[in-house]
């Protein structure tokens, strides 16, 4: 389904993720957040562009694997995106919602 | 894509292939691979840090005196082949451009080719408090051999209170077993006549009961029935041995009187110190989750909990991918492209208490449907219901595991995930459904064989 952010019509699904990475910059991470209560910073940012590095390299992501980073703590992950810190970070982050295997 | 020299069809002086782990998964390898190849040219070793095998699915049993610790431990000799060396040590490394593994006391250990099957061990000291002052006082696990039986001692004489069984990470060897452990301490404390004393909590880092929708519904509701309260979305901090409570990351707290525990869960730590890709920070080694060949190396396999293949960490699910890699491994020997590819296969067994079990079956594309198991429309295992042939499924699966999986017999299920007799609970069963996975040469099992060995992990 589409959806308007930032001024601009995107491809998004019924959770609200963007369906192709290639359609985010930052003036929509900024939309999404804002959607979330959260402004970005460039903490934030940081966080989002490791994110989008490691999707695209085909990466599982975890919060587990972002508290190894070396750019935020899980702790400090969870301050950035409080509540549902990979979810919402991913959201963010214009890629797919993170699934678990099991 | 393979390499003629690397694979062994230079005949010109015997080749090694080396397992790392003598483990569930390595077990059946060294079985099948010592049948398959030809003795004069491969030679086959096997190497494992412990003499003892474990049957790990009965760890679950123990807590509640089902099982004995007798049940469940055999020394692993007694299921590997003739014809096969084994070394007793600790991996420490793999040099895999250099094609060597590093033994203790730098012993050296050249391959052709190598099979990764070291498993995966819960780690409590990840997580800090957890190994403190109460660890088997008020705080147990029930994934080790001796967590399971320091268990079975403290809840014979526990007198009742706050239960809570925690996850620590999302990723963990038998996904179910938490659940079964929660069912089965339903019923355990309902026989001794003291369920009102105990009250049975379950926290997760994962948003329910399990993952896939139609499973979690289904455990959900059971949960519900059974009197234990789910406490999704909780990733472990810490444990506070003084105030006894649970932390979060994000300052949720869940106080507790006795504390069961499935802790962080991890490869082997050679596998993070070896050169064998971005292994993540959990230890399991990046594979290809088709063929099971290492994603960084052509003459590397691995197999079973160790890999970091999209599905869940159980006996099921490596029974089913060994049959794959025995002949991905023959293909490569020969040079050949790798013909067989796993569908992320797995199935399992769920305890529920008072002598019932549920099964759920899936793959890497198709989550737990109903239905029936492992012959469509006849079973005799019913998938997502509670009943008593599912428990004796469960009971029959420890003879057949010492009996026949370990030593690398033919079971009588399909390797490929079935369709057939399975149904979207809004859609009416379709006789016709064909099964789009199944291969060819594989024989499809009758409800009379079934009947005889419910062969499902
Ligand atoms: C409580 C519990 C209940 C379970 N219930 C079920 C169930 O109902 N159904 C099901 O299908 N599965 C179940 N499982 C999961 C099942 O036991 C595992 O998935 C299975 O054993 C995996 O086999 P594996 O060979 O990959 O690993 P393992 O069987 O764990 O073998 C790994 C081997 O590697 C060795 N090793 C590790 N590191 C090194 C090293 N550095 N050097 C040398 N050797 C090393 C270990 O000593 C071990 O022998 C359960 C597990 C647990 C803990």
């Amino acid at each position: 389904m589409e959806a308007t952010i930032a001024g601009t019509t995107i491809d998004v699904n019924d959770e609200g993720y963007l369906t192709d990475p290639s359609k985010w910059n930052e003036a929509v991470a900024e939309a999404i957040a804002a959607e979330e209560d959260i402004v970005l910073t460039d903490k934030h940012m940081e966080v989002i562009r490791y994110l989008r590095e490691q999707q695209e390299k085909g990466e599982k992501l975890s919060v587990r694997r972002v508290g190894k980073s070396g750019i935020v703590s899980i702790k400090e992950f969870y301050d950035l995106f409080p509540g549902g810190p990979l979810k919402k970070s991913s959201r963010i982050a214009g890629i797919p919602k993170p699934v678990s295997c099991v | 894509m393979n390499s003629a020299t690397a694979n062994g069809t230079d005949v010109s002086r015997t080749k090694r292939l080396v397992i790392l782990g003598a483990g569930l998964a390595g077990t059946m390898m060294a079985n099948k691979l010592r049948k398959e190849l030809d003795a004069e040219r491969w030679e086959i070793t096997i190497v494992d840090k412990d003499r003892d095998h474990y049957y790990q699915p009965g760890f679950l049993f123990i807590p509640f005196g089902i099982y004995e610790p007798d049940d469940v431990v055999r020394p692993k000799t007694d299921f590997l082949p003739d014809g096969v060396n084994v070394i007793w040590d600790e991996v420490q490394r793999v040099e895999p451009e250099e094609n060597v593994v590093l033994l203790s006391n730098d012993r050296q250990l050249p391959y052709d080719v190598l099979i990764v099957a070291t498993g995966t061990e819960p780690r409590p000291e990840e997580t800090p408090g957890m190994k403190g002052d109460l660890w088997y006082k008020d705080i147990f696990d029930f994934y080790t051999f001796e967590g399971a039986t320091a268990l079975s001692k403290k809840l014979d004489q526990w007198e009742g209170g706050r239960l809570v069984i925690s996850i620590a990470e999302s990723i963990f060897k038998c996904p179910v077993a938490p659940l079964e452990f929660a069912f089965l301490a339903d019923a355990y404390f309902t026989e001794k006549g003291m369920r009102d004393k105990v009250e049975i909590l379950y926290v997760t880092p994962l948003p329910g009961a399990f993952t896939k929708p139609i499973a979690t519904k289904f455990l959900s509701k059971l949960l519900e029935e059974k009197g234990v309260k789910v406490i999704p979305e909780f990733y472990l901090e810490h444990v506070d041995n003084d105030a006894r409570k649970l932390v979060s990351y994000d300052e949720q707290e869940v106080p507790f009187d006795l504390l069961v525990t499935i802790p962080v869960n991890m490869g082997a730590d050679f596998v993070g110190d070896s050169d064998m890709g971005d292994a993540d920070d959990l230890n399991f080694v990046p594979t290809n989750k088709e063929t099971l060949q290492a994603k960084q190396h052509q003459n590397v396999f691995v197999i079973g909990d160790a890999t970091n293949v999209p599905t869940s960490k159980a006996g099921s699910v490596a029974h089913f991918m060994a049959e794959v890699l025995v002949q991905n491994v023959l293909d490569y020997v020969e040079g050949k492209p790798l013909s067989a590819s796993f569908d992320g296969h797995a199935n399992c067994f769920i305890e529920t208490g008072f002598g019932k079990a549920t099964l759920i079956d899936f793959n890497y594309d198709t989550e737990p449907l109903p239905g029936k198991y492992p012959a469509p429309f006849v079973g005799p295992m019913s998938l997502l219901k509670e009943t008593r042939m599912n428990h004796m499924g469960k009971l029959a699966f420890k003879w057949i595991y010492w009996h026949m999986l370990l030593t690398g017999r033919e079971l009588p299920v399909t390797n490929h995930m079935s369709f057939v007799g399975k149904q979207r609970p809004e859609e009416p069963p379709k006789p016709g459904t064909t099964n789009s996975a199944k291969r060819d040469g594989v024989t499809p099992v009758t409800a009379r064989e079934s009947e005889s060995m419910e062969v499902v992990a």
